[in-house]
């Protein structure tokens, strides 16, 4: 169009670091999904306390994470620890800010889905003789994972397509990777439109493994 | 006059209506009774053309409702309706509810709404509610004021879909009472209602419907004291006990 | 900007700098939410009431739900160069992130005319009014009420989604920040007030529709 030659083969070329670049995407997103759910966890305890130190900086983390930038937070951990005499790489700083931003956003989540879960649902299981550990593992927690398993998906794939903000700091994820790739013959739409279509992909995979596993565990 | 002939309709494989025929002359209140899923709520929407008709036909006035040619938003202006519930408009108040079809169906000047707005909010009793929005009123108070708003376009036949079904028992005197008012106004009236001794006391006829058909139709005082057929007097007594 | 020595301290100077920055993040943001706003009604009454409609967009809202917003700058402004036509980073920011607003508040925008209870729909075509005049006069207020909150929430996702723009050479203020910071190496100062920024931009208005969507309920 417009009197353009579109080059793909360039790309084909470059594609095993295209790939790379995605693996490392993958990792990144898994890490800090694992991490951020850890955390997430704990935090949600405390902020149903509603009141107490925990409460307090289990809302800070929350509030945090949910009214800056996720780049924002990039920059804190690769520029700003710089004044404290850390230096981290770009593949830390973005690892733990979208450990961060997970942690903070599944919180709510996990809070948001324990609330759902109406309180007679306990007495009722602690009244037919379980024990709290009991009731909480049969009863509630099946419950709450029902409530909070599509927001999780959710997250799991904002983490997965904000991974490419690891490439303004220089990390070589798939943004990055192409970043690179296209530098030397810039072609850039066609390098970035094959990204895209990785992206999309990756994305594909990740909500029809979530649809699949979903039907599977509560088929009704 | 209002006719509904040999009537059938059907939601996707289950038929509903099973050729139904009915005629309601004007100025008479017939009430519709039966089970819930006999047809009747499907009847009464199929009437004013919320429904679509699978065989038969309804004519109201001369026009059939779901004629190609047919306005049906200028037809409607001629047949009330009010539901069982979720009648009022929760983001307007009282006066704004009643006033609102009005003023953009039939063009009225805001003065001349909102003057006929505040007529029949009296007429159903509720001038002291007249800027609330619904959700401060309670749910006879929101019947009464979905009643008002339907009357405010000057029907000729008023069609009410177990309007009180919904209703604490408490409230469901003062709509009862305003439908009572209707009736000695002259106004012409099709009642979907559970409530036999309302249909008998205010009905002049009585339909019962039963699966689709209607058994028996007559005078209210005859169809509910001295039923003709068994299922009706089955029904009767289910219910009345 | 004047010239500055490479690696010199924070001036004085800097202030317009940073305070252009600031101002581009809030245009951009007010820009693009109006012009996303107006999109998203359409799009979304377009989903609500048109099965081809609704089979058309989901292809294209799968799209942008599932490829970096950073990839579809990139790609938009790409676009536009290939096409020989070298395009303003602020216009590139305002078409990427209107039609990104313009996916997410019609997905508002659908749930919301469908939360409209069917009675309310009945009684007002029942009463005589027209489709146009149901939707003006009823559905749509009551979409719009029922989806406020959430679309405030969207809002503020999106002045957080500016920072992007740095990749295609608008300088909003993070972009702004990080160049402060690659001449004077204040990050930890830089970045605090930026943080501050967002911050206060951000929690007051997302606690005001928490409190409203309270209210609704």
């Amino acid at each position: 169009m417009f009197g353009y030659t579109f080059f793909w083969s360039l790309v084909w070329d470059k594609l095993p670091e295209l790939l790379e670049g995605a693996k490392l995407t993958l990792e990144i997103t898994i890490l800090s999904m694992i991490v951020g759910t850890t955390i997430a966890l704990p935090l949600a305890l405390m902020r149903r306390q509603a009141t107490g130190p925990g409460y307090r900086f289990a809302t800070a983390w929350v509030e945090l994470a949910r009214n800056t930038p996720a780049l924002f937070q990039i920059y804190m951990g690769y520029f700003g620890l710089g004044a404290f005499g850390l230096q981290l790489s770009s593949f830390l700083a973005t690892f733990i800010a979208l450990s961060f931003n997970n942690a903070g956003y599944l919180a709510e989540t996990f809070r948001g889905g324990l609330n759902a879960v109406p309180p007679q649902q306990f007495s009722a299981a602690r009244s037919l003789g379980m024990s709290s550990l009991r009731a909480y593992m049969h009863v509630v927690f099946p419950q709450v994972f029902r409530i909070v398993f599509f927001p999780y998906v959710n997250q799991l794939n904002w983490a997965l397509l904000n991974s490419s903000l690891g490439s303004i700091v220089g990390l070589r994820e798939l943004t990055g990777a192409t970043q690179a790739a296209q530098s030397e013959s810039f072609r850039t739409f066609e390098f970035f439109i094959v990204t895209a279509a990785i992206y999309y992909l990756m994305a594909k995979v990740v909500e029809i493994s979530a649809r699949l596993t979903f039907w599977r565990l509560f088929r009704s | 006059m209002i006719e509904i002939k040999n009537v059938r309709k059907s939601f996707g494989p289950i038929e509903v209506i099973k050729g139904v025929d009915l005629t309601i002359e004007k100025g008479e209140v017939l009430c519709l009774i039966g089970a819930s899923g006999s047809g009747k709520s499907t009847l009464l929407q199929c009437i004013n053309g919320l429904e679509p008709i699978n065989g038969g036909q309804i004519v109201v006035d001369g026009v059939d409702v779901h004629g190609r040619k047919t306005d049906l938003n200028k037809l409607r202006q001629k047949l009330g309706i009010v539901f069982q519930q979720y009648n009022a408009f929760p983001h307007l108040t009282a006066l704004e509810n009643v006033a609102l079809a009005p003023r953009i169906v039939k063009k009225a000047s805001k003065a001349d709404a909102m003057k006929l707005a505040t007529e029949h909010l009296e007429y159903v009793g509720l001038s002291s509610r007249a800027n609330m929005r619904p959700a401060s009123l309670s749910g006879g108070q929101q019947q009464r004021l979905a009643i008002a708003r339907a009357l405010a376009m000057k029907p000729t036949y008023m069609l009410f879909d177990e309007v009180t079904s919904a209703l604490d028992p408490e409230l469901v005197g003062e709509v009862l009472d305003t439908m009572r008012k209707l009736k000695s106004a002259g106004m012409t009236m099709v009642v979907v209602t559970h409530d036999i001794a309302f249909a008998r006391e205010t009905g002049d006829r009585v339909a019962f419907f039963d699966r689709g058909t209607i058994c028996e139709v007559g005078q209210s005082r005859q169809v509910i004291n001295e039923p003709r057929e068994e299922r009706t007097r089955q029904f009767l007594q289910r219910v009345l006990n | 900007m004047k010239f500055q020595l490479p690696y010199s301290g924070l001036q004085w100077s800097d202030l317009p700098f940073l305070l252009t920055g600031i101002f581009h993040t809030i245009l951009l943001t007010v820009v693009a939410a109006a012009i996303g706003t107006v999109i998203g009604i359409i799009l979304g009454w377009l989903r609500e009431s048109s099965v081809v409609a609704r089979y058309i967009l989901a292809i294209y809202v799968d799209m942008t739900r599932s490829v970096p917003l950073i990839i579809q700058f990139i790609l938009v402004n790409s676009v536009f160069s290939l096409a020989g036509l070298a395009l303003d980073p602020f216009v590139v920011g305002v078409i990427v992130l209107s039609l990104y607003m313009g996916v997410l508040t019609s997905e508002l925008v659908r749930s919301g005319l469908q939360s409209v209870r069917p009675e309310l729909k009945k009684a007002s075509r029942s009463l005589g009014m027209n489709y146009w005049q149901e939707l003006f006069h009823v559905s749509g207020p009551l979409a719009l009420r029922t989806s406020f909150p959430s679309w405030v929430g969207t809002v503020i996702a999106l002045a957080k989604d500016t920072s992007l723009v740095g990749v295609v050479g608008y300088v909003d203020i993070l972009r702004a920040t990080q160049i402060l910071i690659n001449r004077t190496n204040e990050a930890l100062l830089m970045l605090g007030v930026t943080g501050l920024f967002y911050f206060l931009i951000c929690y007051p208005i997302s606690l005001y529709s928490r409190r409203l969507e309270r209210t609704l309920q």
